[in-house]
């Protein structure tokens, strides 16, 4: 990913808003629809086997609590559990979080030890259009689970 | 593997609660109509809960159309409410012509309009509502769904003042909000102070530290029973509205905030725990079968009107329609923290037959009194019947597309998919106030710009997908965006950016080119600072000038995967 290819997705986003301000877009949104140059499913696929390699993530363990509608997709609060007892020879070590539209599909990585006590944690994330939000979490036995929620990012104006 | 859902609806089948649904009165079996027989109830059980939602800030008496096309995609396709017409009628075993049938569905609707009046006026629902308070005075919980202090020019004129004067005659219990915000962060808070009863919305936090705004969750006793009313307001407020009225307000369905409250109210030792809810049916389908422990959901935003409740993981939903058509009554025996058994009935306020209450009916005349000769003033003669409610253009849609395009000398017209607005019938004369009850909003001004044709298609696809999500958690609720001077096909059963084809313009029968720029009108932007007139000087402006409307159903839009 070089720096003009996220530059001209950003330019696309800002166009888009741009026109919507300067148009004043009724009745309707337009879905900001990821550019060639930003990830895909396989930038994203690619990023998590860098992580955990050949192993083959499960369902389930994760909890994302993500608004299935961003209101303002520059700051999208994402919130992020795995259920874990925590304990010395069973903890969460660490949480990947992608996103799969964004120029980088990397957002954050999260790394836990026993004295986390849970494995929680909150933050807030700038998505540039509808894209999915993917969750991947790694256990101290090996073991890997994933999960993934769908954000569209609209600009909206149509609730009856 | 039996799935979640299916166990849910499985469970539903085999241990739903058990109960009733009343034909609007036993006299209606002979075709007769009046308010004993609206009123006729066989009491049940300690509770009885009265619901009306969306009224959209209707005093008096309208017409009101039930949509002819309201369609349901994925797992809700051809479930209730997403049945219409003459299917509507054999589903709920009604007979055409019926009062039911005039009432619940659009088929036969401008005959039947002339034979049973109009609809709705809060001075006869009052009338109802003290009738059952009389009978059950100890047991009665009056709640209103949102969407009440918005949709006529006095709402308007009084930023939503002469609706809380009205809800706080009328006696309510509790409400949900939705179009209520759009008066503003501040006005809502000042509204609030005025009302005599709690706002309520557990979904609703502030945008720095997502700590709850409003309360959640407001405690009664009826009948010995301990009842939690947990409120819920329209989760997409700050997208399908305008954000910038509520700059620090956050929403969303927020379906771990409901199970909270929900727990948290068992735990506080509620015996029966209600969801007021302004989700949108099929939002509140889909929250039932996954939140446990919610005995009722009075649903609301997708202005249905359904004479049996539904029942989903053991949870009773209620769909008491729009503009104050209907009033729900539904009595509940309440046995060890569960519904034993429930009785229904959708009450229709026919206004011909209701008395109207003296004294609702002198506060609305009051109300109503400063701006009498301003909404009265008649702007032309409809010869066609004009109707807004369904998934595409209707009649008063196509008359609003036509002033745009006129009156802004543009190409393609842009007007939002509004659930609300009053019905006219043929022959009836177009006033300020029927102009208002379709275009009565806070950001009302029509704007003129010009729009590629690429980008034309990316909203209808992006509102399509608003309304046609197969994950009702998805859904916005509206209805489809409505366009003049261009037609349309559109198929519902495909994805975001696949469903909509063969744009052409009505002029010239070209089809619309992606790299053009076409001059647009279209008002309700969500955007800050947009210019234009009033939509709702323009539209009457327009009408005045053409004095006799006529306005063919519509035939522009196309519609595929039904």
């Amino acid at each position: 990913m070089s720096t003009k290819q996220a530059l001209s997705a950003l330019t696309r986003r800002e166009a888009l808003m741009l026109a919507a301000g300067a148009t004043m877009v009724a009745a309707g949104g337009v879905v900001l629809k990821s550019g060639t140059a930003n990830a895909d499913e396989k930038m994203t696929n690619d990023a998590i086997m860098k992580l955990i390699g050949d192993k083959k993530p499960a369902d389930g363990k994760i909890t994302l609590e993500l608004p299935q509608i961003a209101e303002n997709g520059n700051t999208v609060p994402v919130g992020v559990s795995v259920d874990s007892p925590m304990t010395a020879d069973n903890y969460v070590k660490s949480v990947h979080l992608f996103a799969d539209g964004n120029p980088a599909p990397d957002v954050a990585s999260l790394h836990f030890t026993p004295m986390s006590g849970k494995a929680s944690a909150a933050t807030r994330i700038r998505l540039a259009g509808t894209q999915n939000i993917v969750a991947v979490a790694e256990m101290s036995d090996g073991s890997v689970y994933r999960a993934q929620q769908e954000v569209k990012v609209t600009i909206g104006g149509c609730g009856g | 593997m039996i799935s979640r859902r299916e166990f849910f609806h499985l469970a539903a089948a085999t241990a739903a609660v058990a109960g009733t649904a009343m034909p609007f009165s036993r006299a209606m079996a002979q075709q007769k109509l009046d308010q004993a027989g609206i009123l006729d109830f066989q009491s049940l059980g300690q509770v009885t809960l009265l619901h009306f939602t969306d009224m959209h800030a209707q005093l008096t008496p309208i017409f009101f159309r039930e949509p002819s096309v309201n369609i349901g995609v994925g797992e809700v396709e051809g479930l209730p409410p997403h049945i219409t017409g003459k299917d509507f009628l054999g589903h709920y075993g009604i007979k055409p012509g019926t009062p039911e049938a005039y009432a619940l569905q659009s088929h036969d609707f401008t005959a039947l309009a002339k034979e049973y009046g109009r609809v709705g006026g809060v001075d006869r629902m009052m009338t109802l509502v003290k009738a059952v308070r009389a009978e059950r005075p100890n047991n009665t919980l009056f709640l209103d769904g949102g969407d009440t202090w918005q949709g006529s020019y006095s709402s308007l004129e009084t930023q939503g003042e002469d609706m809380v004067k009205i809800q706080n005659a009328l006696g309510l219990d509790a409400m949900t909000a939705h179009w209520e915000f759009t008066y503003g962060q501040d006005r809502v808070q000042e509204l609030q102070e005025m009302l005599e009863f709690p706002f309520l919305a557990g979904n609703v936090t502030d945008t720095e530290w997502q700590e709850p705004v409003f309360e959640s969750t407001a405690w009664f006793e009826r009948g010995g029973v301990k009842i939690a009313v947990v409120g819920q307001a329209f989760p997409y407020t700050p997208v399908a509205n305008p954000r910038y009225m509520i700059p620090d307000w956050s929403f969303g369905i927020n379906e771990k905030a409901v199970r909270k409250h929900v727990e948290d109210a068992r735990a506080q030792g509620a015996e029966l725990v209600v969801l007021l809810s302004h989700n949108g049916f099929d939002v509140d389908r889909k929250l039932a079968s996954r939140v446990d422990g919610i005995d009722v959901i009075l649903t609301g935003h997708t202005h249905d009107a359904l004479p049996k409740v539904e029942i989903v993981n053991n949870t009773i939903l209620v769909a008491s329609g729009s503009h104050g058509k209907y009033l729900s009554r539904l009595d509940l025996d309440v046995k060890d923290n569960k519904v034993a058994q429930y009785r229904f009935k959708l009450m229709p306020v026919f206004s011909d037959v209701i008395t109207p209450d003296p004294e609702m009916a002198a506060l609305i005349e009051n109300l109503r009194a400063p701006f009498k000769d301003e909404v009265e003033k008649v702007l032309g003669v409809t010869e066609s019947t004009l109707y807004r409610r369904g998934n595409f253009n209707g009649t008063f849609d196509d008359l609003i597309c036509q002033a745009l395009l006129e009156e802004r000398d543009a190409e393609i017209a842009l007007s939002p998919g509004f659930r609300w607005g009053s019905s006219l019938l043929p022959g009836q004369e177009i006033t300020v106030e029927h102009v208002h009850h379709h275009t009565s909003i806070t950001y009302p001004n029509v704007y003129r710009t010009e729009m590629k044709g690429s980008f034309i298609k990316e909203i209808l696809e992006d509102v399509a997908d608003n309304l046609f999500n197969k994950d009702p958690y998805y859904q916005q609720g509206g209805d489809m965006v409505r366009v003049g001077g261009m037609s349309y096909t559109i198929d519902v059963d495909k994805d975001i950016g696949s469903r909509i084809s063969d744009l052409t313009t009505l002029k010239d029968g070209k089809p619309i080119d992606p790299n053009r720029d076409y001059v647009v009108a279209g008002w309700a932007s969500v955007n800050e600072g947009t210019e234009g007139p009033p939509a709702y000087d323009l539209v009457a402006g327009y009408i005045e000038k053409q004095k006799s409307i006529t306005i063919p159903e519509n035939q522009t839009v196309n519609v595929r995967g039904v």
